[in-house]
């Protein structure tokens, strides 16, 4: 690691934030769509905002050093507490907001928080419901004053009140503002985030503001990101892509951040807005390509034609005709940019008259003979007089596809502008990786963790592929260990864990390196990172077989109809799996065919549905068999759970992975039908309401045989 | 904003003010042909609280909030609203009063998208005429920006912004339910008459109505006439109930009160017959 200091005394986001409102006075720094209307705010007023609040926190008492838990959805009133909360010389604590009160009573009294700012009235209860158990809570702020009129407020503020609080006696706190940020330091903590907590309890992650602005720096040249980019701030702000990408990148390169009006207006909202830059967990992009199927299949027949047609075309031809340039200046559009736009439209509209009018002249000529010849010909010739030589056909046709199919489609989904995209946090199914680069949009993957700041490795532009995770990012250093662990070593590491210097001292050793709990490889030739699996979960079966439940899982919930599959195998002979069938494809699927169903249970145990699950299941049975080295962990048995597995329930995480043991242990009644002979099996399960209440629900589940691809025989034959 | 200056005075839950008498009547009753369906019902709604009537199926409840809502003409008693007798009037100018009320069965405009039909409780407080609408210039439009205003803080206080643009014809039952109510409160009313706000909704569904009603009688102090079957839920949003039983009001009070009458038990779990 080199022990640099930015030239310009940029040393934090403060800093950062005050260089934006010198630099970009009036370029928009923030919008948030309410009542209707995007409000907009610029550099300037944000970093008045930000400095009011600040000392608004100052006259409710902030001191150095304290912990400020922000929880809410994501406001620009939000992320001005965070950065109102570092020039306090505090530590911003963003917790998930979906978590229910007994996840927020551990992170509470872990850190420590004397401040806690919330966004609305649900999460003010929460937080009540914690402060007789953890008594070193002081000051509550609201950011939503619905509901809180009937609270007492003598602990409790709105923010507004504190904002205005801060204006009115800005003249007390003026200068002890000055000297709190002066204070801040590149190494002086910048965010301190909780881990999603897979396994056991969360840990907090403390980043320091080298590693958060070192590595905004390393990404935003890496991807030539500017101020012009749009982006929308949407995924849960406890999580550490939303800080490096909200704050971080956009302090650093001094792009808008958009936030959405509600969680439900989210894709309404990315479509107005149409950014330049995303970043989306898989699930996202899953929801949105199952959204289109399920609309095309309910198209008229000339819109699935095209549709087919141009999709199936675009597989080929995307990567080279469809993905966006990068181009220095992206300012405004000019002369020279609408120009082309205005080509490529032309010839994507002129060529598509000049196929029909070619076609309709071929066309009667060729009728002249016979129709059923007709069809022969056209069979064999391809739609097309081949007038020019292959690659230039590609390129209209792609045209003339961007412009009947792509285009209106991109537009649809919110993705016109998009120049960068990233995924990150699971694996992505190939065929949905492919769907969106096919159509020019620029997805790539990156592979990181809160404890790397995000970035280990991404791909850059033009290498992109489905299996990898690319090459380790600039300034990043990874080696893979004996035992296939990934390592790496990077200025965006983490400091420590928060008040467990054991966990620290197991996970960061004393040259920087730190270990992922990955397992993976370099491929040779290309030099990309693949990763298998979570290097504990990797384990063996009965007989000394490789066991990778989440490689199988994957594959297998990269069929739209499977949200989440848990595959159990560790230790035994076989593998069986539960699993949650998605309630939108298969109940699309399930109108479609007309099976009538009234709830998610019943629709779960239809056994046209088990018979569909199992085809999938037997698919990728079918593929592991292929593979030599994971080829025992084929699913033998299968059931699906009568209810989705929730985070609500411990089941999940709040980044929705799966949570195994627990699982295991919940379910152990059905894991031992799996591995018994039973067809079908009674049970009760525990349910929490998102209130934290409980409920039970009964069922009768079916157990389901998988065809099994016999390698053994294979391997003894060979 | 310290500890030691608060905000500013707030009423706690339990002291939530009512107020005066907003709305009384008087020996109601109404006759269709020869059918009686109301016989002789007094009762009266004060500014502020929630008030629910209840009762078996073919009580008279809507007839009750028809009466209220000015659709029905009792045939006899009178009907006093903010301390004066209401003369006999037209729906519409029951509306100007301050007087707002939503369907059991609902009424909306199925073709509409969410924010128009909100906008069209809102027609009885525009001033503007039609000519200067329809040209959509100067004043009218002015007005238009205001009233969208006011339509849009009840989006937000109803989220309902996800399908603020979509055809009401679209949505599912529970979330036209919550429209109407949207469209009853654009109106601005003085008092709310709710027909069964709940039926036919599931669990979370009536959880989340009954939230906005709370918050509605809460945060803006209107008053809440409400019709509802599910017990529970009258018993916890309710200040006083009134319960009828084949037209006639057998029990009249706060919920306790209620729920110990010998004779509202009797009408909900019947009378042996001997």
């Amino acid at each position: 690691m080199t022990e640099t200091q930015p030239a310009e005394g940029l040393v934090s986001i403060p800093a950062l934030l005050a260089r934006n409102a010198r630099e970009r006075m009036d370029r928009p720094a923030y919008r948030e769509k309410e009542f209707g209307i995007w409000q907009c705010w610029t550099w300037q007023q944000a970093h008045q905002e930000v400095r009011a609040l600040a000392m608004g926190l100052l006259a409710l008492g902030l001191n150095r050093g304290d912990f400020v838990a922000i929880v809410g959805r994501n406001r620009p009133s939000m992320y001005w507490s965070m950065v109102a909360a570092q020039m306090c010389g505090a530590v911003p604590v963003p917790l998930y907001q979906d978590a229910v009160a007994e996840e927020m009573a551990y992170v509470l009294d872990h850190c420590g928080a004397r401040f806690v700012i919330c966004g609305d009235q649900e999460q003010v209860d929460k937080v009540i419901e914690v402060q007789d158990r953890i008594h070193h809570i002081e000051q509550v702020v609201y950011v939503d004053k619905r509901g809180m009129r009937k609270y007492d407020h003598s602990r409790m503020n709105a923010l507004a009140d504190v904002l205005a609080e801060g204006r009115a006696a800005h003249f007390r706190f003026e200068s002890e503002l000055d000297a709190r940020i002066a204070e801040l330091t590149y190494d002086s903590t910048c965010v301190m985030l909780y881990t999603s907590g897979t396994t056991g309890k969360p840990k907090g992650v403390v980043l320091s503001n080298r590693n958060i602005i070192e590595t905004a720096k390393a990404s935003v040249a890496f991807d030539h990101l500017g101020q012009d980019e749009e982006v929308l701030a949407y995924l849960p702000m406890a999580w550490v892509g939303d800080f490096i990408f909200s704050i971080g990148q956009a302090m650093v390169a001094g792009f808008c951040v958009n936030c959405p009006e509600s969680p439900a207006t989210m894709l309404t909202d990315l479509r107005e807005i149409g950014p330049t830059y995303l970043f989306a967990p898989p699930r996202i992009f899953e929801s949105m390509l199952t959204s289109v199927m399920i609309r095309m299949e309910d198209a008229g027949d000339l819109k699935h034609a095209l549709f087919k047609h141009f999709m199936e075309f675009a597989k080929g031809t995307g990567e080279t005709y469809g993905m966006p340039r990068y181009r220095k200046q992206q300012s405004k559009p000019t002369l020279r940019r609408r120009l082309r736009w205005a080509y490529r439209f032309a010839m994507g509209i002129g060529f598509a008259v000049e196929t029909i009018l070619e076609n309709a002249v071929r066309g009667f000529f060729v009728r002249l003979r016979h129709p059923i010849e007709a069809r022969k010909y056209f069979k064999a010739r391809g739609p097309l007089l081949n007038l020019y030589p292959q690659p230039w056909r590609d390129y209209f046709s792609y045209r003339t596809g961007e412009v009947l199919v792509y285009g209106p489609l991109k537009n649809t989904l919110g993705l016109s502008r998009i120049r960068v995209a990233y995924t990150a946090g699971e694996a992505i199914g190939p065929e949905i990786f492919e769907f969106y680069r096919s159509i020019g949009i620029n997805l790539k993957q990156l592979y990181g963790q809160t404890e790397a700041s995000v970035f280990i490795t991404q791909q850059p532009d033009g290498q992109v592929r489905s299996d990898t995770v690319g090459v380790p990012s600039p300034g990043v250093e990874v080696k893979i260990a004996d035992n296939g662990e990934v390592f790496y070593r990077s200025p965006g590491t983490f400091v420590e864990y928060y008040k467990n210097a054991d966990s620290t001292a197991s996970t960061k050793d004393s040259e920087g390196w730190v270990a992922t709990g990955d397992a993976g490889f370099f491929e040779p030739g290309t030099g990309h990172l693949r990763i298998i699996d979570r290097a504990k979960d990797v384990g063996k079966m009965a007989d000394g077989a490789l066991f990778a439940p989440k490689y199988v899982e994957n594959k297998l919930k990269f069929f739209p109809d499977i949200l989440e599959a848990v595959v159990f195998g560790a230790g035994r002979d076989r593998c069986c799996a539960f699993i949650n069938i998605d309630l939108n494809a298969v109940g699309n699927w399930a109108e479609r065919n007309a099976i009538a169903y009234s709830s998610y249970q019943e629709l779960a145990g239809h056994p046209k549905v088990y018979a569909m699950i199992r085809a999938h299941v037997e698919e990728v049975n079918r593929s592991l068999a292929a593979d030599p080295i994971l080829s025992s962990c084929q699913v033998h048995r299968f059931l699906i759970l009568h209810k989705e597995l929730d985070a609500d329930d411990g089941e999940l995480t709040r980044t929705r992975k799966v949570r195994r043991n627990i699982i295991a242990e919940k379910y152990a009644d059905l894991v031992a039908a799996l591995y018994g002979g039973a067809k079908t099996i009674a049970t009760e399960t525990e349910v929490t309401y998102e209130d934290g209440r409980k409920g039970h629900i009964r069922a009768t589940l079916t157990l389901a045989d998988a065809e099994v691809v016999p390698v053994a025989e294979r391997r003894a034959a060979a | 904003m310290n500890a030691e200056t608060p905000v500013e005075a707030i009423p706690t839950a339990d002291d939530r003010k009512i107020g005066p008498v907003l709305m009384e009547m008087k020996h109601i009753t109404l006759r269709f042909g020869g059918v009686k369906a109301i016989t002789d019902i007094s009762f009266d709604i004060r500014e502020g609280e929630i008030r629910s009537i209840i009762g078996p199926n073919g009580a008279g409840k809507s007839s009750m909030l028809n009466v209220i809502s000015g659709f029905y003409v009792p045939q006899e008693g009178e009907v006093w609203f903010r301390g004066a007798r209401r003369p006999q009037m037209k729906p519409y100018q029951v509306a100007r009063q301050g007087i707002a009320r939503t369907f059991q069965n609902i009424a909306l405009f199925d073709g509409m998208s969410v924010l128009d039909n909100i906008m069209t409780g809102r027609l009885t407080l525009m001033k503007t005429g039609l000519a200067a609408q329809s040209l959509w210039w100067g004043k009218a439009q002015r007005e238009e920006t205001e009233h969208r205003e006011k339509v849009e803080k009840i989006i937000d206080f109803l989220e309902i912004q996800a399908i603020r643009k979509t055809p009401v014809g679209r949505l599912p039952y529970g979330l036209k339910k919550r429209v109407e109510l949207a469209r009853a409160l654009a109106a601005e009313p003085m008092l709310l008459l709710l027909d069964e706000p709940m039926a036919g909704m599931n669990v979370e569904e009536k959880e989340d109505m009954c939230r906005f009603i709370l918050d509605v009688n809460d945060e803006f102090g209107t008053t809440i006439c409400l019709i509802e079957h599910d017990m529970g839920v009258v018993m916890d949003l309710s200040d006083r109930v009134v319960v009828m039983d084949y037209g006639k009001k057998i029990g009249d009070g706060t919920p306790d009160e209620v729920r110990g009458n010998q004779a509202v038990i009797d009408a909900y779990l019947g009378v042996a017959h001997d």
